[in-house]
């Protein structure tokens, strides 16, 4: 092998090399071709007398510009500039066998989450009938855990960690199945709605390891959180199309597919998908650009527009809310909204870049909504006073208030970011502190509000 | 000489095609040798020679195979194929009808 003794020399090739290999249109066997060639000439002009330095000047000027040839390698290749995300090939720093085994866990969790789903059945539990409420209660047992398995294989933190993982599993499990909910409950409902919210934070603890302390490792799940949001919905829309075409082509002769589509192919389908989809997300997390933050910037002035004219047109006419109980969930879910929107929006943030106009208009969606959010809390309030406590009333107030600190103080820590009084960084951690209260009030609203309304 | 850019990438593939018609080579060699039959004149980008010879590749005008050099580096060499042949005798007529072309301008100029 053609090395040069001189030790700089190779330093200078390793620095040259690195900032070829940075080039997407460069793949690494061209890097090896063009590196053969800056030494073949390296070594000819040290043999027709240059100092090292000299032949290495001579050599690189000679080689060109390389950002006019990694154009022409763009050119040639262009299909390298579109990022393709191939599961199951050799990726960076990986050996296929690890790819292999990974595919291989991911596609034995999906099958068990499909059949997970389809086990109560076992024990007379069927769809589509009475028991549906006890499948809304524990969907998320079904899929969670096994996703949790997955975390745990891939980062292996060791088996005592693994199992006090099982502990909350185990307690939802208990929770969400011994209380004596009424038929149709609110607090059932509520169960149903909160319980996958808390366990979704296990699922977390799992996929950062031991990084939950460090802000980092909770910003990670978040952008993760995000990513599988996206694929799923993906999925599930390809989902769609499979299920619409085995409804038409087995209609065509005579048959009727309803009791498959609705009794395997969604449910099992819906299951393996989180699985699966957490697998793309891992997978392509290197590969593929993050596309929750880009959604977030392409719908934060829309959603700016639609409060301010909200509260225009509100202003305008002066028309009450008028408070329905969807009326109020939906309120909650638009300020959950805006707090996705502001907790994205930092998520793919350059920390050090100066404020911007983007800034400027994160703060008005903020205060806007802070706005909405006074309207609603006393449309709320007076139903209170008016009607007393629901459990429905109390966990939109709970919810309302939880979102309403977290928007007050980020409106805050915005104005100070965009008067350079303060960094964007200590927004991005005030909203990473907080993503823990969520969860703390789901399992709240799991544990104690059946008991506390007598399960009404 | 400085030679147009639009020169140097037409003459490319006609040249590159005949030194490796003449035998199977390699990159920095292909360089060499032009250097060498130009008696200097022709200077390339030495960067530049590679997306060609991908292009190339591509268009099944030329073959590539990694393999071990006398100096122990992995080191890709290209081989013309039937259709490069071919390819190239054709680029050779028409380079042909041009120079005939010019040449034709030219000698009259001097001889009038």
């Amino acid at each position: 092998m053609t090395t040069f003794a001189n030790g700089p020399l190779e330093g200078e090739i390793a620095h040259w090399r690195a900032y070829l290999r940075s080039r997407r249109a460069v793949h690494s066997c061209d890097v090896e071709e063009l590196e053969g060639h800056l030494r073949d000439q390296l070594t000819a002009l040290t043999e027709a007398g240059l100092t090292g330095d000299e032949a290495f000047l001579v050599a690189v000027k000679r080689m060109g510009s390389l950002d006019e040839l990694s154009r022409e390698f763009a050119r040639e290749h262009s299909e390298r500039l579109w990022k393709q995300l191939v599961i199951g090939q050799d990726t960076a720093g990986k050996s296929g066998k690890a790819t292999r085994a990974e595919t291989f866990v991911v596609l034995s969790l999906a099958a068990a989450a499909a059949l997970a789903i389809k086990a109560p059945v076992l024990f007379g539990i069927r769809f589509g009938g009475p028991d549906d409420s006890f499948y809304a209660r524990n969907a998320s047992l079904f899929v969670l855990p096994l996703l949790t398995v997955y975390f745990l294989w891939k980062r292996r933190p060791g088996v005592v960690r693994g199992l006090w993982l099982a502990l909350p599993f185990a307690m939802g499990a208990v929770l969400a199945n011994i209380f004596p909910f009424h038929k149709g409950s609110e607090t059932e409902v509520l169960t149903a709605l909160h319980l996958p919210i808390c366990l979704w934070l296990v699922v977390g603890f799992a996929y950062v390891r031991s990084r939950w302390f460090t802000d980092q490792g909770r910003m990670d799940f978040v952008r993760f959180s995000g990513e599988l949001a996206i694929y799923y919905v993906l999925i599930a829309l390809g989902g769609g199309v499979l299920t619409g075409l085995t409804m038409m082509m087995f209609r065509s002769i005579g048959m009727n597919p309803q009791w498959f589509v609705g009794n395997w192919l969604i449910p099992c389908g819906a299951a393996a998908a989180v699985i699966i989809g957490s697998w793309l997300v891992e997978a392509k997390q290197s590969v593929i650009e993050n596309m929750a933050p880009v959604l977030t910037r392409l719908f934060t002035p829309m959603f700016t527009v639609l409060l301010l004219a909200f509260l225009a047109t509100m202003a305008w006419t002066g028309s009450p809310i008028n408070v329905q109980r969807e009326v109020l969930i939906g309120f909650d879910l638009l300020l959950a909204l805006v707090v996705a929107l502001v907790l994205y929006s930092a998520s793919a943030r350059d920390r050090q870049s100066p404020p911007d106009f983007f800034d400027g208009l994160q703060l008005l969606l903020v205060v806007s909504a802070l706005a909405v959010d006074a309207v609603t809390l006393t449309a709320i309030a007076a139903r209170i006073s008016e009607f007393g406590f629901t459990p429905n009333r109390v966990a939109a107030l709970g919810e309302n208030l939880i979102l309403l600190v977290n928007l007050t103080w980020s409106a805050w820590l915005y104005a100070r970011f965009l008067y350079h009084r303060g960094s964007f960084a200590a927004l991005e951690r005030w909203q990473i502190t907080y993503l823990p209260v969520y969860a703390v009030w789901a399992a709240l609203v799991v544990v104690t509000f059946p008991p506390i309304f007598s399960y009404r | 000489m400085d030679m147009g850019k639009d020169l140097v990438a037409a003459s490319a593939t006609p040249l590159v095609l005949a030194i490796l018609g003449e035998s199977e080579s390699y990159g920095y060699a292909i360089i060499k040798r032009v250097a060498e039959l130009s008696g200097g004149h022709l200077q390339w980008t030495d960067g530049m020679l590679y997306p060609v010879l991908h292009r190339l590749e591509r268009q099944g005008l030329v073959e590539a195979k990694w393999s071990e050099a006398e100096t122990g580096r992995r080191r890709k060499y290209y081989k013309i194929t039937s259709e490069g042949r071919a390819q190239l005798a054709a680029q050779r007529q028409q380079w042909q009808v041009v120079d005939d072309t010019l040449r034709g301008i030219w000698m009259k100029r001097c001889t009038a």
